[in-house]
C-alpha cells in the first residue's frame, strides 16, 4: 500500500456522497469533489495509461490542465480527457487509452524495449519507400492516444453565448479574486472565470492568511461580494484563446450532461491570473508511475484527503516544495529532500531529512517507483517521488495575444515582457510569489487612470519564497531522460534534432514532436528549449519559445460549432409554393442554394424517364414552371439608365419603356459574370434578372457601382427577389391557358409581343407578365406577391388540365434550354470566357460609351484566334449523349491536345437525339467538322454545330 | 475576431463585413487606356505592410466604406464613408 485516502481532512470532498465508477473494469471507490484522478490515487492506482509511441506505463503527474499522462476516455463519448480535471460520477465508465487490453496489461509495451531503433524522426526516414500511406495506418492504429466512438450521437447542438463586461479576470487564485474584487469595488462589472471547479486556485491548498482570516474564509467571502454585486462567476471554464481586438473565447463544462458551452466574450479589460504551472526535473526514469509533481501532491493531499505515497522523495531546485515536505510529513509521510542547491533554502521542518547538494541521477522501478539513486550514487527508496522543477508562469494567453515575454534569470523563467493593450497580468502568471507580491500585481492589474480602486487585500500569513537554482536537462544524461511525456521526446530526441541541425526552437518542435500533444508542452516546452540552449551553447532567451495559439486546452469542436449544424450549417432556400410542389410529388434538390423542384414524380430509377417525359409534353402543349428564384432586383433613379449601360456589356438605354432585352454583365476583367433580361419598366426604373444562384452576387456588384460611381441621390437599388414569385406558362398553348384564366390584360402579340412586359390583375393582386422565354416556346412569366401566389399557381394547374398541361422541374428546363443553345453562366462558361466567345460580337465592336470590363476585350489573349467558343455538338446516329467534361481533343506528333470541352449534354426527347453544348477552339468558324472526343481514356467522334439544335428561326416563340 | 467600425452602424465583427479593394485604386475609363494602366488597376495591389487604406463592404447594410488600419497589429485607425472614394 502506497497512495491512500486519510481519515479525515479533504476540504474538496464530501465523505456523505460516496461515488463509485468504473476505470478499465475495475472498481474505484471516491467521494463527491473527487477527480478521476484523486479517487484513482486513493485507490492506489499507479499505471493510469500508456505513452503515444513507447506505451510507456504512467501515472498522474498533476493536479490540473496540464496533465500530460492521465488521459482516460469517458463514457466512450469523450476520448483523451484529462483526468485531472473531470469529476468522478456515480457509474461513470472510464478507460485508459492507448493501451491494449489495459494500461496495467497493455500488449504493445514491447515497443519499448525497441526504443533506441526508433527515436524521433525514425518514421520520416523509415517509411518512406514505397509510400509513406502504405504504412500510416498500421503506425497510427499502434501509436496515437484515445479512440472516437463513431456510434456515440450527440446530445443536441451546444449553447454559445456573446458576452461583454469591464473586466474579465481569468484564474480564480488569490491573484484573481483580489483583481476581481478590486474592479467591483471600483464599480466596474466583472466575469471571473476560472478552469477548477472550485474557485480558489492554489489558495485553496497553500498556506495563507488573508487580511487575517483563514484563506478559505478570504475566499468564500469574496465569492459571495462578487455574486451579491451582480458580478458573473464561471467555474470549470477555460480562457482557451485572446483573438483579434481582444476577443475572448471560453469554454465552460457543465458535468450534467449539457454539452459545453462557448462564450464570446468582449471584455473592455482583461486580467490574466493564470497561474503558474509547475515543471519535471530531469532525470533518469523520471516517467515512471509514483512520480508527481510536488504541488499537485499538496493539492490532492488537502484537497481529496489523499496522500501520494509513505516513503517520499521530494527533488527540487526551488522553495515551494519545503511547504509541501512539510504538509506530507504532517500527514505520516517519511520524507526525505534532495534539493539540487547547497544554501539558501528555506528552514526545514522537523523530522525531514534533507540532502543538499544532489540531483536525482534516476528512478528505479518498473510499473511504478520503488527507489531513486542521486548523482553520487547513494540510493533511496521510496514509493513516491514528488518533483519540483521550478514554475513556469502559465502566460499562454498573453502570448496569443501578442504579448512579447522576458526572460527572468532569478525565477529561471519567461515572464510577461512590454505590455499588451487591454490586457494585464498579475500573480504567479506575473513571477508573483508570495501573497503580498500577487496582491501588490492583482492591484497594479486593476488600476487605471481616474479609478476609484479600493485598497488591496493584505498577507497577514507566513509569505511564500521563491529562491531557484536553474535544473535544466543537460545534454549527455545517461538513461532515458523524459522531457515531454506526452509525446515521449527524451533528451537523446533533442540532441539528435540538434546533431541534424534542428536547432530552432520552431524545427526542434517539428522534428521531435516536443510540446505538439494535447498538453501543448505545458511542463515540457521551457525544459526542452532550455536543453537546445544547452547543447547548442546558447542562453534560453536566444532560443526563444514557439509560437503560442489557441487553444489553451482541447476544446470540444461541437462548441465552436453551436447550433450550425445539420441544416443549419448552410440553411438552403425554400419557394414559397414549397407545399403545393411537395403535393404535386416534386422531387426537391438543391441548386444554387435553393431547394427546387427537379422533377415531379418518378424517383429514383424513374428519374430519367420522368425528365424525359417533362421536356417532351413542354413542347407539345404547355408546361408550367416555378421560377422564383429568378433574380429581380430593382434599379430605380434619375440616373438608372445610365447606370444599367454602364453595368451591362449590351446598350441599355436604348429600352423602350415596357421593354425587356437579354444581356451580359462582365468583370472587370472581361469575363462573363451573369447573364439575362432587364425589363424597363419606365424611365427611370429596371428590374435586373439574374441567375437564381448569382442574386447575391450581382446585388453586391450592383450596389458596389452605384456607391462607387454614381452615388446615391442618382440610383437606388432594392432587391425584391424573395418578394415575388415568378410563374412560368411555356409552350405553343400557353397564351389560351392564360386566357382562360383571366389576369385582366391583354394577351394579344400586338399587345404583348415577345420581350415585353404587361401589367394585370389576380385576387385583387397586381401582377406583371414578361413574355421572354428560356424554352424557346412562347412563354409568359407572371410575377406576384410571393404570399398571394398560391391561389394562381393553383389555377393555372387546373385550368392545365384541359390543355394537358404538364409541371417541369429545373431539369426538364435544362433540357429545353439546351435544345436551344441557351448557356447557363458557370456551366456553359468558366473563368474565361468573354462575351465574343458566345457569339455576341456587337457591343465589343459598335460600343462607344463606358462599361465594366470594356477595356479587358481588347487585350492580346482576348483577341486570339484559337479562343474557345460556344458550339453545338451532335453524336453519330445511336450513340449515347456526351459525358460533360468530355474533351475535344487534336494530335499532333502523335500527342493528344485538348481543345476544348464539353459543358451541357443531353437526350433530347423532342429531336430524338442527344444533343450538347461546349467550348472549342475557334468552335464558331468550324461547324461541320468532325472532331474526335475523350473521357475518361475512352475515344469517339463527334461533330461540331451550331449552338441551337431546335427551331433556330425562332418560329415557335410566337407559334 | 477583429471589431471593425461601420460608419453606419458601428462596431460589428469582421465575419459581417467584405473586402472591398485598396482605396484609391481609380478607375481609369475607355476603350484606349494604356494596357499597363488597365493591368495596374486590375491586378496590382500595394499590400503594405503597416497603415492600409481600404475599402469595406459592411453586408448587413449593405455600405462601402474606407477604412484605415494597421496591417501588422490589426489596429483599427480610422473609418469613413466612401465620400468619392473609388474601390
Amino acid at each position: 500500500m502506497t497512495a491512500s485516502r486519510l481519515a479525515t481532512g479533504g476540504s474538496a470532498i464530501d465523505r456523505s456522497r460516496p461515488v463509485r465508477f468504473s476505470f478499465d473494469g475495475a472498481t474505484v471507490d471516491g467521494f463527491a469533489g473527487d477527480t478521476i484522478a484523486s479517487a484513482l490515487l486513493a485507490n492506489d492506482v499507479a499505471v493510469v495509461g500508456r505513452s503515444f509511441k513507447y506505451h510507456r506505463p504512467r501515472g498522474i503527474w498533476g493536479a490540473g490542465v496540464e496533465e500530460p499522462n492521465a488521459l482516460i476516455d469517458i463514457d466512450g463519448a469523450s476520448p483523451n480527457t484529462r483526468a485531472t480535471t473531470e469529476p468522478a460520477r456515480e457509474g461513470l465508465v472510464a478507460k485508459s487509452v492507448n493501451a491494449t487490453p489495459n494500461a496495467l496489461a497493455d500488449r504493445n509495451a514491447f515497443l519499448d524495449r525497441f526504443s533506441r531503433f526508433i527515436p524521433a524522426a525514425f518514421y520520416y526516414k523509415t517509411f518512406m519507400w514505397p509510400d509513406w500511406h502504405m504504412f500510416e495506418p498500421r503506425i497510427r492504429a499502434m501509436a496515437g492516444l484515445g479512440e472516437v466512438d463513431r456510434s456515440w450521437v450527440s446530445s443536441g447542438p451546444a449553447d454559445q453565448v456573446n458576452h461583454h463586461c469591464d473586466v474579465l479576470v481569468v484564474g480564480a487564485g488569490p491573484a484573481g479574486l483580489a483583481a476581481a474584487k478590486l474592479a467591483a469595488g471600483a464599480g466596474l462589472s466583472v466575469t471571473l472565470v476560472d478552469d477548477q471547479r472550485e474557485p480558489g486556485g492554489s489558495l485553496g491548498y497553500r498556506d495563507g492568511e488573508i487580511d487575517g482570516k483563514p484563506a478559505a474564509t478570504w475566499i468564500e467571502e469574496t465569492l459571495a461580494a462578487l455574486a451579491a454585486g451582480g458580478h458573473l462567476i464561471l467555474p470549470s471554464t477555460t480562457a482557451f484563446g485572446i483573438y483579434d481586438h481582444n476577443l475572448v473565447g471560453l469554454n465552460q463544462r457543465h458535468f450534467d450532461g449539457r454539452r459545453d458551452t462557448l462564450w464570446r466574450v468582449r471584455p473592455g479589460k482583461i486580467v490574466l491570473a493564470t497561474g503558474a504551472i509547475e515543471r519535471p526535473l530531469p532525470f533518469a526514469n523520471n516517467d515512471l508511475p509514483g512520480i508527481l509533481s510536488a504541488d499537485a501532491a499538496l493539492s490532492y493531499l488537502r484537497r481529496h484527503a489523499v496522500l501520494a505515497g509513505r516513503r517520499i522523495v521530494v527533488a527540487t531546485n526551488n522553495d515551494s516544495a519545503y511547504e509541501v515536505a512539510a504538509a506530507v510529513i504532517e500527514a505520516g509521510a517519511d520524507v526525505t529532500v534532495v534539493d539540487i542547491r547547497r544554501d539558501g533554502m528555506p528552514a526545514a521542518p522537523a523530522k525531514m531529512k534533507l540532502v543538499k547538494g544532489r540531483t536525482l541521477a534516476s528512478a528505479i522501478g518498473r510499473l511504478r517507483v520503488e527507489a531513486v539513486t542521486l548523482d553520487d550514487g547513494s540510493r533511496l527508496d521510496a514509493d513516491c517521488v514528488l518533483v519540483s522543477g521550478g514554475w513556469t508562469p502559465t502566460i499562454h494567453l498573453f502570448g496569443q495575444a501578442k504579448g512579447k515575454l522576458a526572460w527572468s534569470e532569478a525565477r529561471a523563467a519567461f515572464l510577461p515582457g512590454d505590455p499588451v493593450d487591454g490586457i494585464a497580468v498579475a500573480g504567479a502568471a506575473a513571477g508573483a510569489v508570495s501573497l503580498s507580491e500577487v496582491f501588490t500585481s492583482a492591484e497594479k492589474a486593476v488600476a487605471a487612470p481616474g479609478a476609484q480602486v479600493p485598497a488591496a487585500p493584505r498577507s497577514t500569513g507566513p509569505e511564500a519564497t521563491g529562491g531557484i537554482s536553474a535544473a535544466w536537462p543537460k545534454p549527455g544524461s545517461k538513461g532515458r531522460v523524459w522531457i515531454d511525456y506526452q509525446n515521449d521526446v527524451t533528451v537523446k530526441d533533442v540532441e539528435l534534432a540538434a546533431r541534424e541541425n534542428f536547432v530552432s526552437v520552431e524545427h526542434l518542435k517539428r522534428y521531435t514532436t516536443l510540446g505538439m500533444a494535447t498538453d501543448q508542452g505545458k511542463t515540457s516546452n521551457l525544459p526542452g528549449l532550455a536543453l537546445m540552449a544547452g547543447i547548442t551553447g546558447r542562453t534560453v532567451p536566444e532560443i526563444g519559445t514557439t509560437t503560442y495559439r489557441p487553444p489553451f486546452t482541447p476544446v470540444p469542436l461541437a462548441s465552436f460549432a453551436g447550433g450550425r449544424v445539420g441544416q443549419s450549417m448552410a440553411p438552403v432556400r425554400r419557394l414559397p409554393l414549397e407545399s403545393a410542389h411537395r403535393e404535386s410529388g416534386a422531387v426537391f434538390q438543391e441548386y444554387g442554394g435553393w431547394l427546387r423542384p427537379a422533377h415531379y414524380g418518378g424517383r429514383d430509377a424513374d428519374a430519367d424517364r420522368t425528365i424525359q417525359d417533362e421536356a417532351r409534353r413542354a413542347r407539345q402543349s404547355v408546361a408550367l414552371f416555378d421560377g422564383s428564384t429568378l433574380g429581380k432586383i430593382e434599379v430605380i433613379g434619375p440616373k438608372a439608365a445610365e447606370f444599367v449601360d454602364f453595368l451591362y456589356y449590351n446598350t441599355m438605354s436604348t429600352l423602350k419603356p415596357g421593354r425587356c432585352r437579354y444581356g451580359f454583365m462582365l468583370s472587370e476583367n472581361g469575363v462573363v459574370f451573369d447573364d439575362g433580361v432587364l425589363v424597363r419598366l419606365d424611365e427611370h426604373r429596371f428590374v435586373v434578372s439574374c441567375s437564381s444562384s448569382h442574386v447575391a452576387a450581382v446585388h453586391a456588384r450592383l450596389e458596389e457601382w452605384r456607391q462607387d460611381r454614381f452615388g446615391c441621390g442618382a440610383v437606388y437599388i432594392h432587391n425584391a427577389t424573395s418578394q415575388m414569385a415568378t410563374l412560368t406558362v411555356s409552350g405553343p398553348n400557353a397564351r389560351k391557358l392564360l386566357e382562360t384564366v383571366g389576369l385582366g390584360l391583354s394577351l394579344a402579340d400586338a399587345d404583348l409581343p415577345h420581350m415585353a412586359i404587361g401589367h394585370g390583375g389576380y385576387g385583387g393582386n397586381e401582377i406583371r407578365i414578361a413574355r421572354v422565354s428560356f424554352t424557346g416556346d412562347r412563354s409568359y412569366e407572371i410575377s406576384i406577391r410571393a404570399d398571394r401566389a398560391e391561389p394562381l399557381w393553383a389555377h393555372l394547374r387546373e385550368a392545365g388540365k384541359a390543355f394537358d398541361a404538364v409541371l417541369i422541374g429545373l431539369e426538364a428546363l435544362m433540357i429545353l434550354r439546351a435544345e436551344k443553345g441557351f448557356i447557363v453562366i458557370g456551366k456553359d462558361t468558366d473563368g474565361t470566357t468573354l462575351p465574343h466567345d458566345l457569339g455576341s460580337e456587337g457591343p465589343r465592336a459598335k460600343r462607344q460609351t463606358e462599361y465594366v470590363g470594356r477595356r479587358s476585350l481588347f487585350t492580346e489573349q482576348a483577341s486570339r484566334g484559337d479562343r474557345l467558343q460556344l458550339v453545338g455538338l451532335t453524336v453519330p446516329q445511336g450513340e449515347a449523349p456526351l459525358p460533360t467534361g468530355a474533351h475535344g481533343i487534336k494530335r499532333s506528333d502523335g500527342r493528344l491536345r485538348s481543345q476544348g470541352f464539353v459543358t451541357s449534354s443531353y437526350e433530347s426527347p423532342t429531336l430524338g437525339r442527344p444533343i450538347a453544348l461546349g467550348l472549342m477552339e475557334c468552335g464558331a468558324a468550324r461547324h461541320g467538322e468532325t472532331i474526335e472526343m475523350q473521357h475518361l481514356g475512352k475515344l469517339r467522334t463527334a461533330t461540331i454545330a451550331a449552338p441551337c439544335a431546335y427551331d433556330p428561326a425562332g418560329e415557335r416563340l410566337n407559334a | 475576431m477583429q471589431l471593425f467600425p461601420c460608419p453606419f452602424c458601428g462596431p460589428r465583427d469582421e465575419t459581417e463585413f467584405h473586402y472591398g479593394g485598396d482605396a484609391g485604386n481609380t478607375r481609369p475609363d475607355g476603350g484606349d487606356v494604356p494596357i499597363d494602366r488597365w493591368a495596374n488597376y486590375l491586378y496590382l495591389r500595394s499590400n503594405p505592410k503597416g497603415t492600409a487604406r481600404e475599402i469595406w463592404v459592411h453586408m448587413n447594410c449593405g455600405e462601402f466604406f474606407v477604412m484605415e488600419r494597421d496591417t501588422l497589429t490589426h489596429k483599427i485607425l480610422s473609418s469613413a464613408e466612401l465620400g468619392g472614394e473609388h474601390a
